[in-house]
């Protein structure tokens, strides 16, 4: 079999097999898979609502698929992002109803303040590994249970005791009434496309500067890095820090986008978590994170409607569109499998 | 070679989905039509889940009486409810039963505020309740509000009285107002029973950490407490855990939980003739989503309202003790609750007051 053809059947047969799996979990269970894909399908894509809807859950995907990718690509594992995502989230939330200053302005200081406050929080676990050598995963996972609480208690400071901060002023806000009207009240905001121009940053970063080949280098060979005169501390420590900022700009979607403010959390958001099968899925690379990221959102929002539509219980509708997502992943395995395939017929001729 | 791997996959499942649209677009609109002559009720659950033993669970049972009531069907013109798994889920949960045209629709937990108050703006023509919560002046959105403290006066009372090491506990979820009527509402009526009982009160931080209410539940034990109210969702679950393990290694341990928002009898069963639950503190939220149902049914949707419910119309109370608890303080709880009612005791909202 030609590699090409290869190529185009593995993504094929990955979704196919997640679809007929999800559609059998569905029957076993006892509903109608034929519904429960269509109430899928229109959940994503039925009209200008559910397209915006689908578009602002993607946004912050793709932030956090790119700072756990851009950890990744520097050789370290960034498993904080959901506790950098909520530090860069309470940030925006703050600046954005604390100062009233014109738009153009108050929106790039409320995006740079949640950066910021990613980035601190990524720096912690950071500079622990340059200095001290202390494994990044367990610093960054305790950091996300300490994000939670830090944020609930400043949310209770900041709105004098209450639940929830106060909305952003319309001069921070990402959302846009133009929007708004062209989706039929969707919560569609224009953090989308700084999501992209994120995306065309980190690939420009690693593929078209120093810093990046810098960076790189050091995840793959600290000391060949370091013979070759490299800072790997210095190194480290920005990886680490640009992969929070990242983070950070993802909890901005949220405060300036999605809800305009932050609510006390009860658990983690989730998204930062997501947001390691987002990189993964995308091999790491920006622009297969955006891809990832736009699979992810759209399964989400769309898996929304399944229990709405079809009936079909918000657990069963989680089975199937993890296993969607675990077959379009595991595509090596069937790779393997035509490959044997192929070779097994070349022989019989 | 990935990027065209993922483009392809993304093209399929777009194929796929819409050869499978083509094929079940018709039933809609028939559906669509039954629902204009009945009166169709919805809810939508925060993140607690419509089995979370507490207030979601109440007020689906509620709607699902009302729809019993009239002759209603689970779905699209009946009655139905949507869960939500995630903070970012409630405006599109709202949205989507409103799309489904449910003349009413209950947002359960003051989660729901921010979600509430935006889609009332944009769906002038929707009618939303919000239970727990106040969303002011949206003409409509009904706000259901529960006097907790009051039914929390009578659990103190309660406690108190039959506590035999003179300390007693408390576990809250989070901080913050409404937790904080739970807890005014015990100590005052604690207070009021036994001027020297010891309170010991600690916040779990969490409605769903059930390991945390477990540690606490653990400690307030140990160190001498023998009756635990908790109001911490989730997390309470882990008092009862606690308080059936050691009922369970020692039969004679004098160990009792004081159950919230439903009567959490069940949760507390040891064995057949073991219970380690006194009496649940009950919001009843069925009785409320019922009557706020009925309401809009008959054209009266209280629509930027207010409504409170508390033990004078029956809105809270506490559950059946089961001979639980003796005479003396069955007769003392009924005592304060009619003082209560009659405005003779004035039960505090807010701790410290």
């Amino acid at each position: 079999m030609s590699k090409r053809a290869v190529n185009i059947l593995v993504p094929l047969i990955s979704i196919i097999l997640g679809l007929v799996i999800g559609a059998i979990v569905m029957a076993v269970s006892g509903f109608n898979p034929i519904d429960g894909y269509v109430a899928l399908w229109n959940g994503i894509f039925m009209d200008s609502y559910t397209m915006g809807e689908t578009i602002r859950q993607i946004t912050p995907y793709i932030f956090s698929g790119l700072a756990v990718a851009f950890a990744f690509r520097t050789g370290l594992f960034n498993i904080g992002v959901e506790g950098q995502l909520i530090m860069g989230w309470l940030a925006a939330a703050w600046v954005g109803q604390a100062f009233e200053l014109p738009k153009i302005i108050h929106l790039p200081l409320a995006l740079l303040a949640a950066a910021a406050a990613g980035a601190l929080w990524a720096f912690i676990p950071g500079f622990l590994k340059a200095k001290l050598q202390v494994h990044e995963v367990i610093v960054t996972i305790m950091l996300n249970y300490t994000a939670i609480h830090v944020a609930n208690a400043l949310i209770g400071v900041i709105s004098g005791g209450g639940e929830r901060t106060d909305k952003v002023h319309e001069s921070a806000s990402l959302r846009a009434h133009y929007l708004e009207a062209m989706t039929d009240y969707s919560r569609l905001h224009w953090g989308i496309l700084v999501a992209l121009l994120a995306v065309v940053f980190m690939w420009f970063l690693l593929e078209r500067t120093t810093l990046g080949y810098e960076l790189k280098a050091v995840g793959f060979n600290k000391n060949a890095s370091e013979y070759a005169g490299m800072n790997v501390k210095k190194n480290i420590i920005l990886a680490m820090v640009i992969s929070g900022a990242f983070a950070g700009l993802g909890g901005a979607m949220e405060a300036l986008g999605t809800f305009e403010n932050i609510s006390k959390l009860h658990a983690a958001t989730g998204i930062g978590f997501d947001g390691i099968a987002v990189a993964l899925l995308g091999a790491n690379q920006p622009f297969g994170v955006l891809l990832g990221a736009i699979l992810f959102g759209a399964l989400k929002n769309g898996g929304l409607n399944m229990p709405s539509e079809a009936g079909i219980p918000t657990e069963i509708v989680s089975i199937v569109i993890a296993l969607i997502i675990f077959f379009i992943a595991s595509g090596y395995i069937i790779r393997v499998a035509l490959e044997r395939f192929g070779k097994k017929r070349k022989e019989e001729k | 070679m990935k990027k065209r791997k993922f483009g392809l996959a993304l093209a399929s499942i777009f194929a796929a989905g819409s050869i499978l649209a083509a094929c079940g677009g018709g039933e809609e609109t028939e559906k669509k039509e039954s629902s204009e002559d009945t009166f169709s009720v919805a809810m939508i659950t925060d993140t607690g889940g419509v089995d979370d033993k507490s207030f979601n669970q109440s007020t689906w049972e509620g709607i699902q009486e009302f729809g019993k009531e009239n002759g209603l069907e689970k779905g699209d013109g009946g009655f139905d409810y949507l869960q939500s798994s995630a903070e970012s889920e409630y405006v599109t949960n709202l949205n989507n039963l409103i799309r489904r045209d449910f003349d009413l629709i209950f947002a359960v937990g003051f989660a729901l505020h921010n979600a509430v108050a935006e889609v009332a703006d944009q769906q002038p023509e929707a009618q939303i309740a919000i239970i727990d919560e106040v969303v002011p002046d949206k003409e409509n959105v009904a706000s259901i509000m529960f006097r907790a403290n009051e039914a929390s006066y009578l659990a103190g009372v309660a406690a108190a009285q039959e506590s035999k090491s003179g300390k007693i506990g408390f576990i809250g979820g989070m901080t913050g107002e409404i937790i904080g009527g739970f807890e005014a509402g015990y100590v005052a009526g604690a207070k009021a029973a036994n001027p020297d009982i010891e309170i010991d009160i600690e916040y779990a931080e969490s409605f769903t950490d059930a390991a945390k209410g477990q540690q606490i539940a653990k400690r307030m034990y140990d160190s001498g407490a023998d009756i635990i109210f908790h109001a911490a969702g989730n997390a309470g679950n882990g008092l009862f855990t606690e308080a059936k393990e050691r009922k369970q290694k020692d039969p004679d341990a004098n160990v009792w939980v004081i159950g919230v928002d439903r009567d959490q009898y069940d949760e507390g069963k040891v064995d057949d003739s073991t219970n380690v639950v006194l009496t649940s503190v009950l919001k009843r939220v069925d009785v409320a989503a019922k009557e706020v149902a009925n309401q809009a049914k008959e054209g009266n949707f209280p629509g930027g309202e207010l409504i409170t419910y508390g033990l004078a119309d029956e809105g809270v109370g506490l559950a059946d003790p089961r001979g639980a608890v003796s005479e003396e303080t069955v007769a003392a709880v009924e005592d304060a609750r009619q003082k209560i009612i009659d405005g003779e005791i004035t039960v505090p909202e807010q701790p410290g007051e």
